[in-house]
């Protein structure tokens, strides 16, 4: 399923090498003049800043005083111990995964299940509707459910006090600020939805039959074909939940008022510590190093997410015995 | 989708074949489709109810935002005698009755009829506390002029959608070229090079910032669009794969046809490939519009202290910094922001949806 099973699968059977004739060697010329704009992007916004950014966690390197750059050895890799902003960082970060990750996963799934639903009607129009949300402004997003969840004039508020039940002022207190982050991501399921739904409709509808003949009932077709068979999907949106996780500034940044209104470092996610230390102190040694250790943990979950695949993703093709 | 839904239908069919629960199975399937619907439309409505928290709200006073009603209500207030009194709806032996209340008391109060104030005082007995006032509609329709003006939203608006089309334009014509060599052509080693371009999806994009960052420093970009736009005409991986994927689907006679006939390869993309790609050509630029739309981050460290060049993302974000306080002026520049993606997504999405099934649908 989509980028990384497709890619991997291709690059094992590489087919296009071998001596070639001179219309195959002029081709693949082309091929490299094609190809070279993500070549030159490759190397000058990528490979080398990557090395650029690793060499950086060895220098004391302030931009606005770049002549006073010096080597440092491994003062910044030894100063993470120390710094107990990162230990918030890290704490606040991990804990907001926990809770996110499962949500990321479980609220596509639930959508295109109900989408999906065989006696719907106007099965489009609610595709698309639920959907809309994805492509309006993040910005907007931040501001509007920032009203929603205002605990005195906000919907919210309004629909608990019904039930009288006082709503906790939830941008505010440290508890339940991951739910509000929660909240306000609800609405960034869209991509995932359509290609969990887009799964669900490529089942084939004689596997629910074979089953229904077999006596199965909704719940077991449900956990033993149809979560199976999108595996690969949940996957592809697991991968992606888990990086995008790691990448969360905006949302943080804006409710804490460019990290001013921070109870209880609530707010200190991993990329507002990075942008306060690297942006804001210009210690950019430091912050080069703190990137460094972010793409290390995001590589380590994601080696272990691809790891784990083998054990629960179903590989279209493959032996079943 | 429709031999799923014809395949129910002979089910359907043959199971009440000559036998008279069909009218009963008929309806009862009915009901079933219309409680499926029924729920599904409910959630979709809580689903996208904060919409509507924004537009009613953006449409109220400043008084009116702590007040009990949802929608921009005011209470009506009458003049008599030169002072301003509330007109309540008031419970009486022909039913409820518009009255001003101009003498509160605890157990009983005085009114007048504003239709005829001339008429006298009239008593009615009971807690006018528990009277429900006459809420009339007041739409603040001015919040958005001033919003428009507070916020320079022609300025933000034309930052943003330069940097937007040029990014597009950018994005388009190199993950074109770059998707289309990899869709066609015999490079040694094309399948380990696509994976490495794959897995930059998966690298976050910090580790690279603060080297970007000293160099675009270094040359004199910061504080322009430049580092907004210029990386864009370098192809990335989403959509290259969107492309080749597409590019793929089109069968590879047409482009050998075009080559017997001389063409080369950059007029076989030109005539061949393009006209019938554009389904995902568009959709690549619309992915990147709404991407440049959305974008916070880059235009925050890129254009620190140039409010002139700020995009509509960064230029509402400080709005709400000073006014944070004008929640209905906030309201009303959250949905300034939203309406041309959301526009856009509703008038294009089918190119939109499409493009998204391809990045996830096997060949």
């Amino acid at each position: 399923m989509g980028f990384f099973t497709d890619a991997l699968r291709e690059a094992s059977i590489d087919k296009s090498r071998g001596g070639q004739s001179l219309l195959q060697k002029q081709k693949a010329r082309w091929g490299w003049l094609f190809i070279s704009p993500w070549i030159f992007g490759f190397f000058a916004f990528l490979f080398i800043p990557m090395v650029a950014s690793l060499t950086f966690t060895f220098l004391d390197f302030n931009i606005l005083e770049p002549e006073k750059t010096s080597f440092i050895g491994l003062e910044n890799w030894s100063k993470l111990g120390s710094d107990p902003l990162l230990r918030e960082a890290l704490r606040v970060t991990g804990v907001f995964m926990l809770i996110a990750l499962p949500v990321a996963i479980v609220q596509p799934i639930a959508m295109a299940g109900l989408l999906n639903a065989r006696a719907l009607k106007f099965r489009r129009i609610f595709t698309t509707l639920f959907y809309m949300p994805y492509v309006i402004p993040l910005i907007s997003v931040i501001y509007i459910w920032t009203g929603v969840m205002n605990p005195q004039s906000g919907w919210i508020a309004r629909v608990l006090m019904l039930f009288n039940i006082d709503m906790p002022d939830i941008l505010n207190e440290p508890n339940w600020i991951p739910m509000a982050l929660i909240l306000i991501g609800l609405w960034g399921a869209g991509n995932a939805m359509l290609l969990t739904l887009a799964a669900m409709q490529n089942i084939p509808t004689s596997l629910y039959e074979a089953a229904r003949v077999d006596g199965a009932g909704p719940m077991r077709i449900f956990f033993s074909i149809t979560i199976p068979l999108i595996s690969p999907v949940i996957f592809y949106n697991t991968v992606l939940a888990l990086i995008g996780i790691f990448q969360i500034f905006t949302v943080p940044w804006i409710l804490s008022r460019g990290g001013d209104r921070n109870p209880d470092n609530a707010y200190l996610f991993f990329n507002i510590h990075f942008y306060k230390t690297g942006f804001k102190f210009q210690d950019m040694g430091y912050a080069a190093t703190l990137a460094w250790v972010l793409f290390l943990i995001v590589i380590t979950l994601t080696i272990l997410l691809f790891w784990s695949a083998k054990y629960w993703v179903y590989q279209p093709g493959s032996s079943e015995s | 989708m429709t031999s799923k839904s014809s395949n129910l239908i002979q089910t359907a069919a043959a199971g009440s074949k000559n036998t008279s629960p069909f009218l009963v199975s008929n309806l009862k399937s009915f009901t079933g489709g219309a409680i499926l619907f029924l729920i599904t439309f409910s959630i979709l409505m809580a689903y996208l109810s904060p919409m509507g928290y924004m537009a009613v709200t953006s449409l109220k006073t400043l008084d009116q935002i702590p007040n009990t009603r949802i929608l921009p209500q005011t209470e009506e207030l009458f003049e008599y005698e030169g002072e301003l009194y509330p007109v309540m709806n008031v419970p009486t032996e022909d039913g409820f009755r518009s009255l001003v209340l101009v003498q509160k008391g605890r157990q009983r109060s005085q009114f007048i009829d504003p239709q005829n104030p001339e008429g006298g005082l009239i008593e009615w007995e009971g807690r006018w506390r528990t009277l429900e006032p006459n809420w009339e509609t007041d739409l603040a329709t001015e919040n958005y002029s001033e919003a428009w003006r507070l916020v320079n939203f022609p300025r933000l608006l034309f930052n943003t959608i330069t940097i937007a089309v040029l990014g597009v334009i950018g994005t388009v014509v190199s993950c074109t070229l770059v998707a289309y060599g990899f869709s066609r052509f015999p490079i040694p080693g094309k399948n380990i090079l696509f994976l490495i371009l794959i897995a930059t999806i998966v690298l976050p994009g910090q580790v690279t910032l603060i080297p970007k960052y000293a160099l675009f420093e270094r040359i004199g970009w910061t504080g322009t669009w430049l580092p907004l736009i210029v990386p864009h005409f370098f192809a990335n991986a989403y959509n290259v794969f969107l492309l080749r994927q597409f590019f793929l689907t089109i069968p590879k006679d047409l482009d050998e046809a075009a080559m017997i006939d001389g063409a080369n390869p950059l007029q076989v993309l030109l005539r061949v490939i393009i006209p019938q790609a554009w389904p995902a050509l568009i959709a690549v630029m619309l992915f990147h519009f709404f991407f440049a739309w959305n974008d916070y981050f880059e235009p925050l460290i890129y254009l620190l202290g140039r409010e002139d060049l700020v995009p509509i993302s960064v230029g509402i974000q400080q709005f709400n910094f000073i006014y944070g306080k004008q929640v209905h002026l906030i309201q009303a520049t959250a949905l300034m922001a939203l309406v041309i993606p959301v526009l856009l997504f509703f008038v294009a999405q089918k190119y939109f949806i499409q493009g998204v099934k391809f990045t996830g649908v096997d060949k």
